[in-house]
């Protein structure tokens, strides 16, 4: 009897903690495991939402019309070039923000946190600033870059095909450095001073504290921050689909954005849930490296 | 001497530099806002006035008097509030049992919610919206909180976890020597212990969910648009309205600006605690 008292006791203390993630697993298995099972099963078939009774099983058509596809094949060597630049610049830019905000000055506090604007405002927003700073008409840019002599005659920067792209990058490299800053900022604090004055007595130069000292404590920081912001700017479509929706022509698809359209726009949906696919396939590499890094913290 | 001789060092490389980058942080934000105040006439002109000669509120008015605004922003917060409510009620428990036990799979089920936190938006938003649609709950609050619900589990549990371990384990073992129960010990000792970070996830989920675009649009109708959605119809709308449009920015952005900025130390703390520990 007794026995059996302590072995209902030992499993019910078993079963306590997964009985505090039932909620959440159940509710993530709704929202997030179903539909990509989902996805992956739309993917094998011709599925087009206006024709919801007539789904036939394609197989692998959906990825053999990918390989066909220019578009697809555009909208991919955009992706490597938005996700280099975006991410590199919002890298740099970053850095330079948080030595400079490492220092001390008297308003160091103020300059920390409103650094971090950009970081807060929704896609919609930032797509809608920028849209409106780069008219053609009576916007900002050209206005600013006119008086300075830089172009002689306003330019319409989010419909020409050579201007559009980079364009939307300006806008996204703005969106994320404060991400950089902050998190190599707070890298930057817990490299201990002693480390600075060691350098300091050998005569290192204010350079060379940087090259020896500072980037060495902080690479872990730096590569743990850039992997996160390549799967995320790699994801992010928002502010693309706002300020040109793509275009003009397929100036701007990127690939999130592509599969984007080709569901909402095209209606096509298992088109663009094998392109959804394809991405996540591609990403896969980088989130694995990241989720490996990071779960070597969870032991302990 | 040579101390205003470092003072004047300090101001060349380090003040004037970093007056450039918060000015470039904050210079989009701050055209749209004096934009927004700017009559007709000023924002039309050519070469850009910079500074309007006299500010009016014409455009919050208009926008609050004669479209849906009003009602987009209500609907923005209801969400909001709705993926606080169900970002927390499931990921405060479950990372209570990420945190307190050690039980086989939880390593691997702490990897599962950061691996589906890093998941395409596209890849989870194309079959939610069919799945929706044959629930009948396109264009409902419940869908839209649920298309929120995405990110936000994954992401507070991460958050909450990392809140939850900062409790040294020894308070709830007091307080189960005294006599407590379990419940009786996460009510009195764990909860108000973790308050801050529970308020700080919270307000990062609302933030986060307010600012939201893609499931809103794909997942709303006419019936819960939210301001973000509602915005970029707008810029289809009345194209060349930009007084009207930059209004319209203001008001979604300057709430979260504000949340953003209250909670942002320990924000930033939590944000970068994998990334930043040795």
């Amino acid at each position: 009897m007794t026995s059996l008292v302590t072995a209902g006791a030992r499993s019910r203390a078993f079963m306590t903690p997964y009985a505090f993630l039932l909620p959440a697993l159940v509710v993530t298995a709704a929202v997030i495991l179903f539909p990509v099972l989902q996805t992956a099963w739309m993917s094998l078939h011709d599925f087009v939402l206006f024709r919801p009774r007539d789904v036939p099983f394609i197989g692998l058509g959906n990825f053999e019309r990918m390989w066909n596809d220019e578009v697809f094949w555009i909208s991919l060597g955009h992706s490597f070039l938005w996700i280099a630049l975006v991410v590199g610049f919002q890298f740099l830019l970053g850095l330079g923000a948080a030595l400079l905000l490492n220092q001390s000055f008297w308003w160091r506090g103020l300059a920390r946190s409103l650094v971090v604007v950009p970081w807060a405002l929704p896609s919609v927003i930032i797509g809608l600033m920028w849209t409106w700073m780069y008219d053609f008409n009576v916007g900002v840019i050209n206005d600013g870059l006119i008086r300075l002599g830089l172009i002689s005659e306003p330019v319409a920067w989010l419909a020409r095909p050579d201007t559009a792209f980079y364009a939307v990058i300006v806008a996204l490299i703005w969106q994320g450095f404060p991400f950089f800053a902050v998190v190599v900022l707070a890298g930057l604090q817990t490299i201990p001073a002693e480390l600075y004055e060691a350098a300091e007595i050998d005569g290192a130069s204010r350079f060379q504290k940087l090259v020896y000292v500072t980037l060495p404590s902080i690479s872990e920081v730096i590569a743990t921050a850039l992997l996160l912001r390549t799967i995320w700017v790699a994801n992010s479509l928002d502010v693309i689909l706002v300020m040109t929706g793509g275009g003009p022509g397929y100036a701007t698809h990127t690939l999130p954005l592509y599969a984007f359209l080709k569901a909402y726009s095209g209606m096509e949906f298992g088109y663009g849930a094998a392109l959804a696919l394809v991405l996540t396939a591609l990403l896969l590499v980088v989130v694995f490296v990241y989720v490996r890094r990071v779960a070597r913290e969870i032991g302990r | 001497m040579i101390e205003r001789c470092s003072r004047l060092a300090r101001i060349l490389q380090v003040e004037i530099p970093v007056l450039v980058i918060v000015l470039f942080a904050l210079a989009p934000y701050a055209w749209m806002v004096i934009t927004s105040f700017k009559p007709n006439e000023e924002i039309a002109q050519w070469p850009v006035a910079y500074w309007p000669s006299e500010g009016t509120l014409k455009h919050y008015r208009d926008l609050l008097a004669r479209t849906t605004f009003a009602g987009n922003l209500l609907n923005s917060f209801i969400v909001a509030v709705g993926a606080v409510a169900v970002g927390l009620l499931v990921s405060v428990p479950a990372a209570y049992a990420f945190s307190r036990f050690r039980f086989p799979g939880r390593r691997w089920l702490m990897v599962q919610f950061l691996v589906v936190n890093m998941f395409p938006i596209v890849l989870i938003i194309i079959p939610l919206f069919v799945l929706m649609r044959s629930l009948g709950l396109l264009d409902t609050f419940i869908g839209v909180i649920a298309g929120h619900s995405t990110f936000a589990i994954p992401f507070s549990v991460w958050m909450m976890t990392s809140y939850m371990n900062a409790i040294p384990t020894e308070l709830d073992e007091a307080a189960i020597m005294d006599g407590a129960s379990r419940l009786q010990t996460i009510r009195l000792v764990i909860l108000p212990l973790v308050m801050p970070g529970i308020v700080t996830t919270g307000i990062y989920i609302f933030v986060t969910s307010w600012n939201e675009y893609l499931f809103a649009m794909m997942l709303s109708g006419q019936n819960v648009r939210t301001v973000t959605v509602a915005l970029q119809l707008f810029i289809g709308e009345f194209t060349v309205q930009w007084g009207l449009l930059t209004a319209g920015g203001t008001l979604v952005a300057i709430p979260v600006t504000i949340l953003f900025l209250l909670v942002q130390r320990r924000l930033v703390s939590g944000l970068t605690a994998g990334a930043v520990k040795s």
